[in-house]
């Protein structure tokens, strides 16, 4: 599969984000969707970053990330042992009898009305991809007048944690070193 | 409790404390509270006259010493004059540290008099840099620069301050112990890659070293030379590699790639095994990825996990510093080879036919005018091997990593990654300032030389007396024969007429230099003797060569190795040989 969904531990420093998006620029990597925001420590700021990669190795981007030296730690988010989620605001055109249609949607895809107005409703919706875009779907019949959608943020399932995985490691060699490693043990 | 500071002594203190001895840079507005702590201060500061020049210059001597070379500039203009040396040291993977000024942080923002945002500016041709706006942070961002250029994958540190953190006051502590959550470089290589890579090369019975700069960063020609002479392999150097393995030793075959030997292009192609330490498959290199040693097996040891793998899939992905790995890889080879060692015999008859009959050459020009590639030989066999010799960026560089001949690394020099034209002469000045007892030539091309021979003066004025040998064939010359190979002849904007204008030994002796021509091959001796003799002033001499000599062998850029030409529309005779 050409996405993949990164999870990456910076140092809380100035232009850290910059350093990122540069660096994906700079190698021709596509970005489609991108979340930063602080973690459990105020020292680290946690980027969910969602690549979809045509031609390029998903080590060697991880290689290139952990070469910036703001970058504490990668983790590749798989869906099968992580909970991702995102968030979608959206303006829907409630004129005539669509109203309780977009209601009826809402209430299937456990959305929200978060504003009403005369000709509108803004929708509320948290979810997996799929589910945002399976609901947009059902949304579009009725007119988009606006809609924003934040980027994707995961979490690995259980009781690991990404900073503990990355600080308690000796050497705190990158994720790529790693799999470059067990790739070559097998 | 200690008395305070002002940030700009805080800087120099820490400068100091980091083990700098030379620095090379100009004050400007935004530096200048800087100016004034090293004014007092022991560090060796080299007034240049761009700032270009002194990015090449600390590049240059932290190339001879292995240490970090140190340039500074201001604010603006100034530190945009940076960004090429810059560039430059991050493709070579040397360790240099960039001080730059930058307006006082109120100001930040504003578009403000000479103000650049040079942190986003070098973001992606720095290993890493930083923007310091307090006073207190001076210390450690200096040490940690100084740690991060000259660690790992050596690289440029730029470090940024405002003016107003130079002025204030600030206590003084230059930190004992860095702690850099992000940047654990990984030194010890993989045991069990170790023992792999010396079963690969036990089986191997087509095997060669394919030997990049790393060696030579890694201070590791001399085990590498043990490793060689256990396994018994060809090798081959890059053109960053030149000297990190003996030219007269018998087991060398040359550079590769695109101006490499045949002997050595061909190696790589029909090889079984690459031994790739501290090389990163370059696309001078390799030509056309896709038919580069299509057969060989790879085993590739770096320092930079990212270059495992980035152009070339590696079987055996070794990550380490070069001196534990080929430490690691001696007693692993000799176990294997006490178990099995595949013949290479036959090899070994391939690689020296290839040698014998295609070697490095050239035709004397048929007019009777100087040869460069002969003035570059002289220059290289009249000065030793113990000289250090720094090349521009064009047909000289390729001569000059031909023809001379390295025995020892460090000794040459030149700009391979990022190909920047005007490299020679500040590099050369920083050498000779990091090697004051050693002969310096720096080999340059007529082109090459009116981009930045201006730092000639400061060499006059500062007793740095190196020698530059003047390749003038009147022309940017490797465009030129780019032109009459591909254009048909049309040579648009090569034409440089600098054996008309400018006069480059009035311009030397203007410079405070000694200027020398040079025009018949029966001089050539002579003149460089005389040049070698000067030592109380920098030598210019103007070589006026043939402007139709060309560089072979060349693999024509996106071409296959295997498309290697010896001379024009020449490929070599393979049906003789036995590949």
């Amino acid at each position: 599969m050409a996405q993949h969904t990164l999870s990456v531990l910076v140092e809380n420093s100035p232009g850290v984000l910059a350093r990122v998006a540069s660096l994906f620029s700079r190698r021709g990597y596509n970005i489609d969707s991108l979340a930063v925001g602080p973690t459990e420590s105020p020292e680290i700021s946690r980027i969910t970053i969602v690549l979809n990669l045509e031609g390029h190795a998903l080590d060697q981007v991880s290689a290139q990330l952990f070469k910036l030296v703001n970058v504490i730690g990668i983790q590749e988010m798989e869906d099968k042992n992580s909970h991702q989620r995102e968030l979608l605001m959206v303006k829907v055109n409630s004129a005539g009898d669509n109203r309780s249609k977009i209601e009826a949607v809402v209430g299937k895809y456990r959305a929200s009305i978060v504003s009403q107005a005369t000709s509108s409703l803004t929708i509320e919706a948290i979810g997996s991809s799929a589910e945002i875009a399976a609901l947009l779907g059902e949304l579009s019949s009725f007119g988009i007048k606006e809609l924003v959608q934040s980027g994707l943020i995961a979490l690995e399932n259980g009781d690991a944690t990404l900073a503990e995985r990355t600080l308690q490691e000796t050497g705190l060699a990158s994720s790529s070193t790693h799999s470059q490693t067990e790739d070559y043990q097998n | 409790m200690a008395s305070e500071i002002t940030g700009a002594q805080a800087l120099v203190n820490a400068l100091e404390d980091s083990g700098v001895d030379v620095m090379f840079g100009i004050p400007g507005g935004a530096i200048l509270p800087a100016y004034d702590p090293i004014f007092d201060s022991k560090i060796r500061h080299i007034l240049v006259r761009h700032e270009q020049g002194a990015g090449h210059a600390a590049t240059g001597y932290a190339q001879v010493t292995g240490r970090v070379g140190v340039c500074i500039a201001t604010s603006g203009p100034g530190a945009t004059n940076l960004v090429t040396p810059i560039a430059d040291a991050q493709m070579d993977s040397v360790p240099i540290v960039a001080i730059t000024g930058q307006v006082p942080s109120a100001a930040i923002g504003t578009d403000a008099f000479q103000e650049a945002d040079i942190r986003g500016i070098t973001m992606p041709v720095t290993k890493h840099n930083y923007l310091i706006t307090d006073p207190a942070q001076i210390p450690r961002a200096i040490a940690e620069a100084f740690y991060i250029a000259s660690s790992g994958r050596p690289g440029p540190v730029l470090v940024d301050i405002a003016k107003d953190a130079l002025q204030k006051m600030t206590s003084y502590n230059y930190p004992k112990k860095l702690n850099l959550l992000g940047y654990n470089p990984q030194i010890e290589p993989n045991s069990e890659a170790i023992r792999d890579a010396a079963s690969l090369i036990a089986q191997s019975s087509k095997p060669i070293f394919y030997i990049g700069g790393g060696v030579i960063k890694a201070n590791a020609a001399k085990e590498l030379l043990v490793l060689a002479e256990l396994v018994g392999a060809p090798v081959v150097t890059t053109l960053m590699a030149r000297g990190a393995f003996p030219d007269s030793h018998s087991q060398h075959l040359g550079m590769p790639g695109m101006h490499g030997t045949v002997a050595a292009v061909t190696g790589l192609q029909k090889a079984d095994l690459l031994i790739t330490l501290g090389a990163r498959f370059d696309d001078r290199v390799t030509g056309k990825l896709s038919t580069f040693a299509p057969n060989a097996k790879i085993i590739h040891a770096d320092i930079d996990p990212a270059e495992i793998g980035k152009n070339r899939y590696a079987d055996v992905p070794i990550i380490g510093d070069l001196g534990p790995i080929i430490k690691a890889l001696i007693p692993a080879v000799k176990a294997e080879f006490a178990k099995n060692k595949a013949d290479i015999t036959s090899w070994w008859k391939q690689m020296n036919s290839l040698r014998q009959k295609y070697p490095l050459g050239y035709n004397e020009p048929s007019d009777g005018s100087l040869s460069p590639q002969y003035v570059i030989e002289r220059i290289g066999e009249i000065t030793g091997p113990d000289g250090i010799y720094v090349a521009g960026v064009g047909q000289h560089q390729m001569w000059a990593s031909q023809f001379v001949k390295y025995e020892k690394p460090r000794t040459w020099l030149n700009s391979g990654g990022l190909g920047t034209m005007g490299y020679a002469v500040p590099a050369a000045m920083g050498a000779k300032v990091g090697a004051p007892d050693t002969p310096v030539w720096a080999i340059d091309g007529d082109g090459c030389f009116q981009m930045t021979n201006q730092e000639l003066v400061t060499c006059a004025l500062n007793d740095i007396p190196i020698k530059v040998a003047v390749i003038n064939n009147e022309s940017l010359g490797m465009v030129r024969q780019w032109q009459t190979l591909f254009y048909k002849e049309r040579y648009s904007n090569t034409d440089l007429h600098s054996k008309r204008i400018p006069d480059f030994a009035k311009l030397a002796e203007a410079m405070g230099c000694v200027g020398l021509r040079c025009e018949s091959k029966g001089d050539v001796d002579k003149i460089i003797k005389e040049a070698n003799a000067i030592n109380d002033a920098p030598v210019v001499v103007d070589f006026s060569v043939h402007r139709d000599a060309m560089v072979w062998p060349m693999v024509a850029a996106g071409t296959s190795n295997d498309d290697i030409l010896i001379a024009k529309e020449m490929a070599p005779d393979w049906d003789s040989q036995e590949l």
